[in-house]
């Protein structure tokens, strides 16, 4: 982070750290509820092998931002998305884009955890097993195991892997959920708010997750821990409204915004 | 009678529930009250409505009972406990009051009949007046309790739990009703022929002898050859159901569009709704003998009436049920598993197959086992398609019959009602609600045991 801010001080635009390389580009981004406009002109920009945070109060976009970006809002039927964006260089909503395969790419842990109605096993395997990625048994319980460790629930699970997924807690499905994520090996991850059910010590554990995997993979988390986003991300963007008011360099953002409204933001005056 | 009394009984509820419910308010004028003053009204109401329905419901048979009892006397005190003459001399009576009797009628006759019209006459008057007594009374007698400290809402809760508890009562006692009357039956049945021969028998053929001095043709009532039926033709019916009910559930609740969907769904409600007869007059002039002239041309013989004819169209009659109940458990799992799934890259049937339908799936067959039994329950159809031969064979080419078919053959036309042959439907009634009570029961298990999948 201190390198980020660094380097915001040498640029006032600066594209991205580490490689410098945009992952996820999107431009003049409108997305439509039936009538209700819930985004507006959205121009972001998300490096590559980076994390960028999503701030802004309730109801602002971000989720609707989210996705956009795997398209799940193709499962809406009134919502409506208009806009570039791209993950690549290549528009997602190109015809020629196979959405199963784009989904398989960019994985999603959703706000409210989701685990399927099997066991805890199953859960981690659903996509290892859909895409073919295991081999064979061992390679399989390889991918689970090593997926549950990541995201730090093995060790309370480890002796009922056979129960139900639902039958957790609530932080131990938001958990489950970033396991199941994660198994595939996404290009890009985006998490709606992971750690909102977690404890301190989990909390930890998943901000670890993300640095790791930050190093191969690209990071997109919404999250309403200004904290969390100082302390995890590289990237901020604040949203307000359903408009994207300001993005940059997180220690940027949080010692220097540029907008009112995201300094009354991060000060806690409204939101 | 009984709009007079109907309309004294609706007057003083609402004259009752007004006084109360003013009493109250008066009362609130100066004091806190326990209730709001509507409870009070209807305490008041409460306790007329419940001696004014009781005296009614004991007054009115009680008064018919010695209003025809007296008539008789008169008439001809020997016919008072035969069944039948009495029941015919009633009528008799009623006819001539009514001015219906056609002929002239005896002098004992209209005796009867001046005694009948006098004491009904009192019955009636003497009903009336002890409803509107005891109507008053109650609402004398709680007007007085309408004070500050007096918990009307609570006693007005508990009338309304005990008339729940009464119809719940009523239903369950029906039920049980209907059980022991079919069950008596059953073992009269069994006086005749032993449960052994009954259920493990070979051989259907239920002729008995009509006449008393008629001897050596009873019948065979063994049931093997109806189950095999029955079995086989909801087996085909499910074939066909299962499947097409259970996909086109899919389609409806995971890929129409909305619009098909508005369109298809009542569309394919209306098929549940065809009276199983038209039903069967389908199976009989339409699918039977085509299914005949294609067995021609490939050679097979298909008989007029057959298993396979009655098994396809029972099975399209069936088609709704499987598909609304299962398009109905499949709407309610949550959008949220969808999405996971979807959001994880696997494709719509993917997540139909890993997701939707094992989370779906109590609901999905409590849906087959509802069908199950209709089709186990369904009798037009086979009668018309399937005849009445008690074949045993498990060849769906051939002519079959089923425990309703046979039931329904039974007791069609004149019977004896003692004979083993008439006392048999009652037995095979049994087996079937037998059989279906232990689908339901089952069905209610499995539902039960993965209820809290999902939430
Ligand atoms: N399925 C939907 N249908 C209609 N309107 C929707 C739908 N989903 C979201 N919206 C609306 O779009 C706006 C943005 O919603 P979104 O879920 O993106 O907010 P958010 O920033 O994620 O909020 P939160 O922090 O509370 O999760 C809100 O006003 C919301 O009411
Ligand atoms: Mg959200």
């Amino acid at each position: 982070m201190t390198a980020a801010v660094q380097l915001a001080q040498n640029d006032p635009q600066p594209v991205a750290e580490a490689n410098g390389r945009s992952k996820v580009i999107a431009r003049d981004v409108n997305v439509y509820y039936g009538d209700k406009h819930a985004l507006r002109n959205v121009d972001l920009d998300i490096p590559e092998n980076a994390v960028t945070a999503l701030i802004g109060p309730s109801g602002c976009g971000k989720t609707t931002f989210l996705r956009c970006i795997n398209r799940m809002n193709d499962t809406i039927p009134t919502a409506r998305v208009t806009g570039r964006l791209e993950i690549d260089g290549r528009d997602v909503h190109d015809p020629e884009i196979d959405v199963v395969q784009l989904r398989a790419r960019v994985g999603m842990v959703f706000q409210k955890p989701n685990p399927f109605p099997k066991s805890i096993f199953e859960n981690v395997a659903y996509g290892p097993r859909i895409h073919g990625l295991a081999r064979n048994k061992s390679d399989m319980e390889e991918i689970v195991i090593g997926s549950l460790r990541r995201a730090g629930l093995y060790e309370e699970v480890k002796d009922r892997l056979g129960e139900s997924g639902t039958a957790l807690s609530g932080g131990q499905q938001q958990r489950l959920c970033i396991a199941r994520a994660i198994a595939v090996s996404p290009d890009v991850i985006l998490m709606d708010e992971p750690c909102s059910a977690l404890d301190p010590i989990a909390t930890a554990k998943i901000e670890e997750l993300m640095d790791e995997l930050r190093t191969n993979f690209t990071i997109v988390i919404v999250t309403h821990s200004m904290q969390q986003a100082a302390r995890v991300s590289q990237r901020t963007a604040f949203f307000h409204l359903g408009i994207l008011v300001e993005q940059g360099v997180t220690g940027e953002i949080f010692t220097a915004p540029k907008d009112q409204r995201t300094q009354d933001y991060i000060t806690g005056r409204f939101g | 009678m009984i709009w007079a009394y109907l309309v004294l009984l609706v007057v003083l509820i609402v004259v009752g529930y007004a006084f109360g419910r003013m009493r109250a308010v008066t009362v609130s004028r100066t004091e806190t009250l326990h209730s709001r003053p509507s409870y009070y009204g209807a305490f008041v109401a409460i306790w007329i409505l419940t001696p004014m329905v009781l005296v009614y419901a004991v007054g009115v048979p009680f008064a018919n009972h010695v209003t025809e009892t007296q008539a008789l006397t008169v008439y001809d005190p020997a016919l008072l406990d035969k069944e039948l003459e009495r029941g015919a001399a009633l009528r008799e009576i009623e006819a001539v009051s009514a001015g219906e009797f056609i002929g002239d009628p005896s002098p004992r006759l209209i005796a009867a009949v001046e005694t009948y019209e006098t004491y009904r006459a009192w019955g009636s008057n003497l009903v009336f007046l002890a409803g509107l007594a005891l109507g008053l009374i109650g609402l004398a007698m709680t007007l007085r309790f309408v004070s500050a400290g007096f918990r009307a809402r609570n006693h007005v809760e508990r009338f309304i739990k005990r008339v729940l508890l009464a119809c719940a009562c009523v239903a369950v006692l029906t039920t049980i009703g209907i059980v022991f009357s079919v069950l008596f039956e059953t073992i009269r049945f069994f006086n005749h022929v032993s449960p052994m021969d009954f259920l493990f028998g070979l051989h259907w053929s239920p002729q008995t002898a009509i006449r008393a001095d008629q001897v050596g043709s009873s019948g065979a009532f063994g049931i093997v050859p109806l189950v095999v039926g029955t079995l086989l033709i909801t087996f085909i019916a499910m074939v066909i159901a299962g499947p097409i009910g259970l996909f086109a559930a899919i389609y409806m609740a995971e890929y129409a569009t909305p619009r098909f969907r508005s369109i298809a769904k009542p569309i394919l409600e209306i098929l549940a709704g065809i009276p199983t007869v038209v039903l069967g007059f389908f199976a009989a002039l339409t699918v039977a003998p085509s299914l005949r002239e294609a067995g021609f041309t490939l050679g097979l013989d298909v008989a007029s009436e057959s298993a396979l004819a009655a098994g396809v169209v029972m099975g399209m009659m069936i088609i709704p049920f499987v598909s609304s109940l299962s398009d109905d458990v499949i709407n309610a799992v949550p959008q949220s598993m969808r999405d996971g799934s979807l959001a994880m890259g696997a494709t719509k049937s993917e997540t139909v197959k890993k997701v939707i339908l094992p989370a779906a799936l109590p609901g999905i067959v409590s849906a087959f086992m509802l069908a199950i039994s209709a089709a186990v329950g369904e009798t037009m159809i086979v009668v018309m398609a399937a005849g009445l031969a008690a074949n045993l064979t498990i060849n769906p080419l051939e002519a079959v019959t089923t425990f309703t078919v046979q039931i329904k053959t039974i007791l069609v036309g004149d019977q004896e009602f003692d004979s083993a042959k008439t006392l048999s439907a009652f037995a095979l009634g049994f087996v079937l609600f037998f059989f279906t009570l232990m689908l339901n029961v089952i069905a209610l298990e499995i539902v039960k045991r993965y209820r809290e999948q999902y939430d």
